[in-house]
């Protein structure tokens, strides 16, 4: 189910400006690649680059490919539609469905599949996506109350699990943590390692422990000044990342001797 | 807000040197401003209160007198006199809002969510403008320009549909008819509802749309997950805005309609329930007496029908709002 991400020379714009410059990186299968970089860098941008979500800005647009196991996303003829439905995402802040129940947030990706889905079917998956994303004990006797009821860590949790319903190739989080306490983060982190023996996973994040803690490679991004595109500055394995990087500049972001 | 204040202020101990009391200081723009909210408040309750008392008072004589001496004198038992009227009223409206409620959430929508930006505001703008237009203008572009030429629409109605109860019967000859007066005042109603919802839709979290896109959402999808949920109790409040306007339409009905009373399904057919604020404003300049306060009890008639129908859709809204977002 976990694909190879290839993204090729790629620039990124808002209207006529250049948000990120000349981004190329390969992605592996079954891992967790983060994005660290300072505020505004592009990092959250360019996530948004690897399903086709930048493009729902007004004006912005993008260059170069990315593919995932060898399909250009950006190739001609190619629907964004489908491409989401392959690459699930999870937001900054939770955003589940505030009109909809717990049951039907995780199972509106689905639905959006025209197929009908046989009511057994469609628990099984609410049990599997709930269970998968660490929180149907906490909600399956509250399976029809809305989900913006849930505490913020567990409306997280039900974004993530409304994303992986989806089943889909590769799973980007933009912050996924940033808005949740310590305990919260923590279980998402949990269920980061958990989900990637079965998913590729991109995840941007601002905390630098977060990063050395759940993922395999790290990639920083960084900006020459304000108004100035960001750009990719090194990737590599996490452990080289925070221990002997290439570049200064990536070390002197790690050692907090930045700017 | 106040009382709220005050008895947190009796609660309060005497300061004493070791605990020095934190006690608001009362700010005099604070106090003004108070005031004159408390103050709009109020005068609307009082209005409201003067109006119903007004209709009641003035209602009483025509409710109270027996129906005999109604029928001695010509005026009809008070129910069966009015019961065509709340028909027609209630009627007219029904076929205004089935027209205008679907194309001014359509219209909506094409302004906050597929129209270019340009486009978008100047088209807004327009639709207002059209809430700018006196409503006997909207009678007279009734009687005189839409009722000649939907009349050939209405003949064809009658021979191909005329099966449906609402099509059937014999069909006006000048289109001044009840589907006539509903179209008008459903163009009447379009630029308040529409005005209303897409405000709402405007509002709805881009987190909440970008859920949907992200899940392989296409627009219309994410409109229906996404802006339609959201906006569900503003939709109703714009309809129900507008509803309002439409039971208590009095000029364009007036001139388009020349209404019996009757209680017919029938939309197409010469033979029309009048509305009660039309009723009241073609008698009002002959009555005296005993049919004034008859008149003035179809307007309490209206302010009924009126609450009841607004009470329903707060019901409905409410029925959703552990689901409304707002938690």
């Amino acid at each position: 189910m976990s694909k190879r991400i290839e993204v090729n020379d790629l620039n990124c714009f808002y209207g006529k400006f250049k948000a990120v410059e000349d981004v190329s990186m390969t992605i592996q299968p079954r891992s967790v690649t983060a994005f660290i970089g300072p505020s505004g860098c592009g990092k959250s941008t360019f996530l948004r680059t690897l399903n086709r979500m930048h493009e729902v800005i007004p004006g912005a647009y993008v260059e170069g490919e990315v593919l995932i196991d060898g399909n250009n996303l950006y190739g001609p003829g190619v629907d964004p539609v489908n491409v989401r439905r392959q690459v699930g995402m999870v937001f900054q802040r939770p955003n589940p469905f505030p009109t909809m129940s717990i049951k039907d947030n995780v199972l509106a990706g689905y639905r959006l599949n025209k197929e009908r889905m046989k009511n057994s079917e469609a628990e099984a998956l609410l049990e599997k996506s709930l269970r998968s994303a660490n929180l149907w004990e906490e909600v399956k006797n509250r399976l029809d109350k809305p989900g913006s009821g849930l505490s913020g860590g567990q409306q997280q949790r039900l974004c993530i699990a409304r994303a992986i319903a989806m089943q889909p190739e590769v799973l980007l989080m933009d912050e996924p943590c940033s808005a949740l306490d310590p305990i919260s983060t923590l279980a998402v982190e949990d269920l980061v390692q958990e989900l990637k023996e079965t998913y590729t996973i991109v995840i941007v994040t601002h905390n630098m422990q977060q990063a050395a803690r759940v993922s395999d490679e790290t990639a920083f991004f960084n900006i020459a000044g304000t108004g100035a595109p960001g750009k990719l500055i090194e990737m590599s394995s996490t452990e080289k990342i925070f221990s002997t990087p290439d570049i200064k500049a990536t070390e002197d972001y790690i050692t907090g001797r930045f700017g | 807000m106040t009382s709220v204040t005050q008895s947190t202020r009796e609660v309060t101990p005497t300061p004493t040197p070791e605990h020095p009391v934190n006690k608001a200081r009362e700010r005099i723009g604070d106090r003004v401003f108070s005031g004159l909210a408390t103050g709009s408040g109020v005068t609307i309750l009082l209005i409201l209160a003067m109006v119903a008392g007004f209709l009641l008072v003035q209602a009483f004589p025509a409710l109270a007198t027996s129906p005999a001496e109604l029928e001695a004198k010509g005026y009809g038992q008070f129910w069966s006199w009015i019961l065509p009227f709340a028909w027609g009223t209630v009627y007219a409206s029904f076929w205004a809002l089935l027209m205008a409620v679907p194309v001014a959430i359509g219209i909506a929508l094409f302004i906050s969510h597929y129209a270019p930006r340009r486009l978008a505001s100047s088209l807004g703008y327009v639709i207002d403008l059209l809430a700018a237009v006196p409503s006997v203008v909207f009678g007279l572009w009734g009687s005189m320009v839409l009722a000649p030429a939907v009349q050939p629409l209405y003949l064809w109605l009658n021979t191909y549909l005329g099966w449906i109860p609402f099509f059937s019967g014999q069909p006006s000859g000048t289109g001044r008819t009840l589907l006539t007066a509903s179209i008008v005042l459903a163009v009447m109603i379009l630029p308040i509802i529409t005005s209303l919802s897409r405000e709402v839709f405007l509002q709805t979290p881009v987190l909440h749309q970008e859920a949907a896109l992200a899940l392989g959402a296409t627009r219309w999808e994410m409109i229906k997950m996404a802006v339609l949920p959201f906006g569900r109790a503003g939709i109703v409040s714009s309809v129900m805005l507008g509803l309002g306007r439409a039971l208590g339409e009095t000029m364009a009905v007036a001139m388009v309609l020349s209404g019996a009373p009757v209680i017919t399904l029938e939309i197409l057919t010469s033979q029309n329930p009048n509305t009660i604020a039309a009723v009241i404003a073609q008698n009002f300049p002959e009555a005296y007496g005993l049919k004034t306060n008859q008149l003035i009890a179809g307007g309490l008639t209206l302010f009924v029908i009126t609450l009841v129908v607004n009470s329903i859709a707060r019901l409905i809204v409410s029925r959703y709002k552990e689901f409304s977002g707002a938690n």
